[in-house]
């Protein structure tokens, strides 16, 4: 409750004593803030949630990362597994092609007995296999190349571009120039001349390890992202530090003995965390993107493993009579890469606040 | 011109001769890492031919002699080695061969995605929010997520196979027209959203308000005053765009059967033709890296207050 003041007293120098009372428990409250202060997270995510295109891309990206991760776990047919091959037998011809929904024939022969036999959804390819698992363990693979592409390019491109951002000087120069000479390299074929040499020069050395699936195709793509793809990150790192750093937090860390390594861990970093999720989620899609290509162009996993690239180079010789084996890989791999574009887009729309209106 | 835009072209024309450099040193010692060298095929031969073959191709040599060599021969002869796998040919007559057919689909599907996508951007940006504005973007969108690979086979599936107008073989007449599309729709696309958001940004300025503040007339504004000047990050996109065709133009040859480059390219990497691959991946290098070059003087020159650095 507060008291009017005296018109004339306003200006007097006497000191007015009512003004020191201690204020009551009604006063108090009334100072108090009402609302509960939202963090900078909860603020994004809200306006994350709000942007309808984002919310829907982001269920599609969860519900085809679920399926590829959980769906091979109760398939009963496997990603390599040709179905016309029994031991001990000659290769049944009549597995090998079969429309959606058409089964082999010993298949329809228990079928006929009574037996259930899970329906191949999506038919089966030349060979006999399961075009379903075929997608889905594609799908398993362009996902996590892209995902690990990604957390390759954000580790070196985070440290190298928040060294040269906060040492400055002649180490900024020097790490500058290096970023300036691999931005101007044409990245693709840098990556199509590494893939097709590396599978020679590492020869066998990956037998008998978690890698020989993937082939040494991935492990170059790998390589080349960890060489070449950091630049851009680590320039959009570099900005953001070299402007973080002149804030007065930072000297005051500084002046309480905070060593360099500390104040870009500690302040600098967290500080630039919305630029740093955004780009990683946009080089996601384009490390898909690129992966497909190189799979498409042959130089991608190593057969029998499937992505989804090389589906669908496989399917262009069966074009004509099976358009279909075409459509699913382009059709997932076009929903992914959409996806998570507009994903990308919605959570720079919600984080970034430079972009906030 | 002042001096200061002088001295930023030279030092991005050093940077693009340092480039090159680079590309062609790493290509050579990446190649030569393979075991057995470039040079080899993977027949077993008898140890003499094998000594005669080196000496041939001077393989005998010290690696940094080899390099030396290949470096002066790129250099004073643009010479990049014989063809392994096509006997007889060097590898610039083959690129050559391929670079006719390849640099018309090149051109023609930039120029149609230049001129399409400012078009479409500008339509876009002058009729925000409305329908045609909504299309224009859904489908750009669209393109913009889906790999050439992809365009590339289902425009072979509709219009060769379902609905056959044009010819499945690149090499026959009419067969250009569709790898012209695959080719050219991805930067129509990324042109289009371009132009629109640099176009919407060039019209909430002071200059467009002023002009139509002094009754100048709708066209006027739009092709005098707007369209010129938010066609200014346009040209930044030129060096990524050819980057993007010619690396595109590897895929889109192989589905449509283009007697192209490309298609000599991916043909040497399956074929292991390491010569090949090497010359191909050099000469593409550099016409990318001058293409960047060239865009981004012609951006320092149209508007000299951009700092690129």
């Amino acid at each position: 409750m507060e008291k009017p003041l005296k018109p004339f007293k306003a200006f007097s120098m006497h000191v007015d004593l009512d003004a020191f009372i201690p204020a009551t428990e009604e006063d108090k409250k009334y100072m108090v803030q009402m609302r509960p202060s939202s963090t900078f997270f909860r603020d994004g995510m809200k306006r994350l949630l709000k942007n309808r295109v984002a919310t829907v891309s982001l269920i599609i990206i969860i519900l085809i990362t679920l399926s590829a991760l959980f769906i091979p776990l109760f398939w009963p047919y496997g990603y390599d597994q040709q179905l016309g091959l029994q031991p001990g037998k000659p290769v049944d011809p009549s597995y090998g092609n079969l429309k959606p929904f058409c089964y082999g024939k010993t298949e329809q022969e228990r079928m006929e007995a009574g037996e259930k036999i899970f329906p191949h959804i999506f038919g089966t390819d030349d060979r006999g296999r399961d075009y379903f698992i075929r997608v889905v363990y594609g799908t398993r693979i362009s996902l996590a190349v892209g995902f690990f592409a990604s957390i390759i390019v954000l580790i070196i491109g985070m440290t190298i571009g928040s060294i040269a951002g906060y040492c400055g000087g002649a180490v900024d120069l020097v790490i500058m120039r290096i970023v300036d000479i691999i931005y101007s390299l044409p990245d693709m074929l840098m990556v199509i001349l590494l893939a097709s040499v590396l599978k020679k020069a590492l020869g066998n050395s990956l037998d008998g390890t978690v890698l020989e699936k993937i082939g040494s195709n991935i492990i170059s793509l790998f390589i080349v992202f960890g060489v070449l793809y950091w630049v851009s990150m680590s320039r959009l790192i570099r900005g953001q530090i070299l402007s973080l750093k002149e804030q007065e937090y930072v000297l005051a860390s500084r002046a309480a003995g905070a060593k360099g390594g500390w104040i870009i861990r500690k302040h600098l970093l967290p500080n630039s965390i919305s630029v740093i999720i955004i780009s990683t989620a946009l080089q996601i899609p384009s490390a898909i993107f690129t992966e497909s290509y190189l799979s498409f162009l042959g130089l991608g996993v190593n057969a029998p493993m499937p992505s989804l690239g090389s589906l669908a180079s496989d399917a262009l010789n069966g074009m004509s009579t099976y358009p279909y084996r075409m459509i699913i890989p382009a059709v997932v791999i076009s929903l992914i890469v959409l996806s998570m574009n507009l994903f990308g887009d919605g959570l720079r729309d919600a984080f970034d606040p430079k972009l906030r209106n | 011109m002042n001096s200061k835009t002088l001295f930023y072209i030279l030092k991005r024309i050093l940077l693009a001769i340092l480039t090159v450099w680079i590309v062609i040193t790493v290509t050579f010692f990446v190649m030569h890492a393979v075991p057995g060298g470039p040079f080899m095929s993977e027949k077993a031969i008898t140890a003499s031919a094998q000594k005669a073959l080196e000496a041939k191709y001077g393989l005998d040599k010290p690696l940094l002699e080899q390099y030396g060599t290949y470096l002066k021969d790129i250099v004073t002869k643009f010479d990049f080695g014989p063809s392994l796998k096509q006997r007889g040919r060097v590898v610039v007559d083959i690129i050559m061969d391929g670079m006719k057919t390849s640099v018309k689909l090149g051109v023609i599907a930039a120029v149609i995605a230049g001129v399409l996508g400012i078009v479409l951007g500008a339509v876009a940006a002058l009729r925000r929010n409305k329908l045609i504005d909504k299309i224009i973007m859904v489908v750009t969108t669209a393109f913009v997520s889906m790999p050439s690979f992809i365009i590339g086979s289902l425009l072979l599936v509709i219009f060769t196979i379902q609905v056959p107008i044009f010819p499945a073989n690149g090499a026959l007449k009419g067969g250009l027209v569709l790898p012209i599309i695959t080719l050219s729709l991805y930067p129509m696309a990324y042109i289009t959203r371009l132009t629109r958001s640099s176009m919407l940004d060039v019209l909430g300025q002071d200059y467009i308000r002023t002009a139509k503040a002094k009754g100048v007339s709708g066209p006027k504004i739009i092709f005098g005053h707007a369209l010129k000047n938010s066609l200014i990050p346009v040209i930044t996109y030129f060096g990524p765009m050819l980057a993007y065709i010619v690396t595109g133009s590897l895929v889109v040859e192989r589905i449509f059967a283009v007697p192209g480059i490309g298609k000599a390219f991916v043909k040497s990497i399956t074929d292991r033709d390491y010569p090949m691959i090497m010359g191909t991946t050099i000469i593409l290098a550099i016409l990318i890296v001058i293409m960047n070059l060239v865009s981004d003087i012609l951006y320092k020159i149209v508007d000299p207050r951009i700092n690129l650095e």
